[in-house]
């Protein structure tokens, strides 16, 4: 009986979006007019990134072309100058913008062409980690520019590796929990985030930056033995399953994020120096200052860290405890010392990687360590539960998916891809890449 | 404060379409995780499966309701099946993440603009009513008492929800106290024991998924009869809140989920008044009324911590019965 209803249905969105379009191009005429649009210029020159283009025919300029830009709060309009070229501001990275080439304000004759595209003069932009990005339309012959397919890949892996190393830092304190432990921390996430808003906190009440973040670490540092000292040990000492501590963190980052929403609200916010410009390095490859120097300290600490495990007597009772907790504290490791060392340098690590983390995505928001604590789990998982350098080697390769992925996947499904990788490779061997067999139940 | 218009909210809570989803999907992690000890943190994947699999299932393939209600929960069994076969050889905690990773990963591909002809992408779905307004018997009207008056649509909504709760927990009830339910248990407890009697573990598991699943994907369809279908919803977040709804009653019980799903809104609904209506009065002066609101997902996930490690077998469960995995 509904079936002569149905097509209408699906019939009826698409009419309305239409007529919503076309109302919503007939009131940007409105606005232009209106405001006899200062052309040339920056349309919100103010916002950190830029969408811009050039819109030529057959090499020539084409000036008073319209455009809107819409996506992410941004509803803009903007006209191109002498030079056919525009530009708007926008606030978000890593964010995609749509842009639509108004064809009513070309010349006569000459219209968007692309025989692969149903609306050629609607395009999705997508501001990518480098804050920038150029749309341009086929215009009559006017021809694209096209980054070469290994430019791309190589910007990819070298944004993969910045990822992975970030990710790394997490993921190892993470991964040294659960072995000393036995704790899957589903608040791993949070403790992330605390770094990062933290520092935000610290910014807002004018500390400089380069104080804000060694304390913020400090800080979070402080809180991996806060819960350590306050709940865990405790928890510990009731004997309590592993199954409930995991069901007490899951409570804990429940709390945890909404404390964080309750104090800085659901909007996101930036920290001092996002919104620096990228230097060109070499081909598509971009970078800023900021990049580089997160990319360093990540590498720096890593290694340290590394040097840390292998070399001084805790790290080897830290490898000796996640190897048998019984066997080393028979042999006189003092495990309570050493898992109290440990959530330390946990915290620390995931308040650093938050911080990075916000200068990565950009931005803080109340539950950007929702996201990020799958994107750990799946670097533990895939490297060996319980394992350091699994966790490491699990972070890069997960890095490098989430980055990689998007030369051929939509960009809003890069984070879903490493997890289904991680579901793949538990299939084939599920104490992960350099696990051990004994993990699996 | 108006204490009535409260007091209203909340007695009508108690059989809101929201509450109804929320019994079904604990009901179906309670066979997961009560009975037949798997962790499951995906249940939010199932419950999206069945919402979308509702509004697909009317909008594109233009199937009558009671159609797209099957194509829903088929849906979810299907997914079942899909994550259970690699999946339930792994231990409690890996099988933890995997499973919320999967849920993750459904929800993204229901958001991704990829497939916004077919799932809306980041608006949702909405505007599937036709059918299942057309099916309703009831006369136009408002009917009911006090704080229940809804009109012929919120009462078919909640007819309906309240039956699928009943027919899923006659269903538990009886399925856990066949045969197949005691061998459930008995894996729940000690996995090698049973194998060692010769049972197919495996199988049991994952006919335990699949049937699960298939409660919890009633759940989110029951969660989108009323109004729309929001990826937003399907979040992790929804699956903790679940698992508080469910420890909350008793996981190893078959009225635990329901009693508990009940408390849970009632708890949220109180406070969603309260809170605000507090701020507003004037006697929380260091709080606006949005820190009102968050306030009580603090206060769940509080809960959540102080149930699991006070009272893990929940209010009606019994404590020889722990229901957590060694």
């Amino acid at each position: 009986m509904t079936r002569p209803g149905a097509p209408l249905a699906t019939r009826l969105p698409r009419t309305i979006a239409l007529l919503v379009a076309f109302v919503a191009a007939l009131l940007s005429l409105a606005v232009m007019f209106g405001a006899t649009a200062a052309s040339a210029d920056v349309v919100n020159p103010d916002e950190p990134y830029r969408v811009s283009g050039n819109v030529q025919l057959d090499g020539n300029p084409l000036p008073e072309i319209t455009l809107t830009v819409t996506g992410n709060g941004v509803d803009e309009d903007v006209v191109t100058d002498e030079e056919g070229k525009w530009a708007v501001g926008v606030p978000e990275r890593n964010a995609s913008y749509t842009v639509t080439l108004d064809e009513s304000s070309l010349p006569e004759g000459i219209a968007v062409v692309d025989e692969t595209d149903d609306t050629p003069n609607v395009k999705e932009a997508e501001v990518g980690p480098g804050g920038r990005v150029t749309v341009n339309f086929f215009i009559g012959e006017g021809t694209r520019n096209v980054t070469s397919f290994a430019d791309q890949l190589i910007e990819r892996v070298i944004n993969g590796l910045r990822f992975g190393l970030m990710l790394a830092l997490a993921a190892v304190g993470l991964s040294l929990v659960y072995g000393t432990t036995g704790l899957s921390n589903f608040a791993h996430g949070e403790m992330v985030t605390f770094g990062a808003v933290i520092t935000l906190v610290f910014t807002q009440i004018s500390i400089p930056i380069y104080v804000a973040i060694p304390l913020a670490i400090v800080l979070s540092g402080l809180v991996g033995f806060l819960l350590d000292a306050g709940l865990w040990r405790p928890l510990r000492r009731r004997r309590t399953g592993i199954v409930q501590l995991m069901i007490v963190s899951i409570g804990l980052s429940l709390a945890a994020r909404y404390v964080f929403q309750y104090f800085i609200g659901g909007s996101t916010t930036q920290l001092p120096g996002a919104d620096i410009r990228p230097i060109q390095l070499f081909g598509s490859v971009s970078l800023t200052v900021i990049d580089m120097i997160s990319t360093a300290i990540s590498i720096v600490v890593i290694v340290s860290f590394a040097a840390w495990l292998l070399l001084t007597r805790i790290g080897k009772a830290t490898r000796a405890i996640s190897d048998n907790p019984s066997l080393a504290a028979a042999s006189g490791i003092d495990v309570d010392r050493v898992v109290r060392i440990v959530w330390v340098l946990a915290g620390g690590l995931a308040g650093l990687a938050g911080v990075l983390y916000a200068y990565y995505r950009p931005g803080i928001k109340w539950d950007m360590g929702a996201e990020f604590l799958l994107l750990l789990f799946s670097a533990v998982t895939l490297g060996g539960l319980g394992t350091a350098f699994g966790a490491l080697v699990g972070s890069i390769v997960i890095g490098l998916i989430v980055e990689v992925s998007t030369l051929w996947i939509p960009s809003d499904l890069k984070f879903a891809a490493p997890l289904v990788v991680l579901i793949i490779i538990l299939l084939f061997r599920p104490q992960g890449i350099l696990g051990r067999r004994e993990r699996v139940g | 404060m108006d204490w009535g218009q409260i007091l209203n909210n909340t007695a009508s809570s108690i059989i809101s379409p929201a509450t109804l989803a929320y019994a079904l999907a604990a009901l179906g992690l309670a066979v997961h995780f009560g009975y037949a000890g798997l962790l499951n943190m995906g249940i939010a994947g199932f419950m999206a499966l069945g919402a979308y699999g509702y509004a697909i299932g009317v909008l594109t393939l233009g199937l009558p309701w009671w159609a797209a209600a099957l194509l829903g929960l088929a849906a979810a069994a299907v997914f079942a099946l899909i994550l259970g076969i690699p999946t339930l050889r792994l231990r409690g905690d890996y099988l933890a993440i995997v499973t919320i990773a999967a849920a993750e990963v459904v929800r993204l591909l229901f958001l991704t603009a990829t497939f916004d002809e077919v799932t809306g992408s980041a608006d949702g779905l909405s505007g599937y009513h036709g059918s299942f307004r057309a099916a309703n018997p009831i006369p136009e009207g408002t009917y009911g008492f006090g704080p229940f008056m809804y009109n012929e649509i919120g009462w078919w909504v909640r007819i309906l929800g309240l039956l699928a709760v009943i027919l899923a927990a006659i269903m538990v009830w009886r399925l856990m106290a066949s045969p197949w339910g005691r061998v459930l248990k008995g894996i729940r407890e000690d996995e090698d024991a049973v194998r060692a009697l010769g049972k197919n573990v495996f199988s049991y598991k994952l006919t335990a998924l699949v049937v699960g699943g298939v409660i919890a994907a009633a759940g989110g369809i029951v969660y989108a009869l009323p109004s729309a279908v929001n990826p937003g919803v399907y979040v992790t977040s929804l699956t903790f809140f679940i698992y508080t709804a469910l420890l909350l009653g008793g996981a190893a019980t078959v009225f635990g989920p329901l009693i508990g799903s009940l408390i849970f809104w009632v708890l949220q609904t109180v406070l969603g008044n309260v809170l605000p209506a507090l701020v507003q009065a004037g006697y929380l002066p260091f709080m606006t009324s949005i820190q009102a609101q968050t306030l009580r997902f603090i206060l769940v996930g509080i809960a959540l911590m102080l149930i699991v490690i006070f009272r893990p077998q929940g209010i009606l469960g019994n404590k020889k019965e722990l229901t957590f995995v060694k």
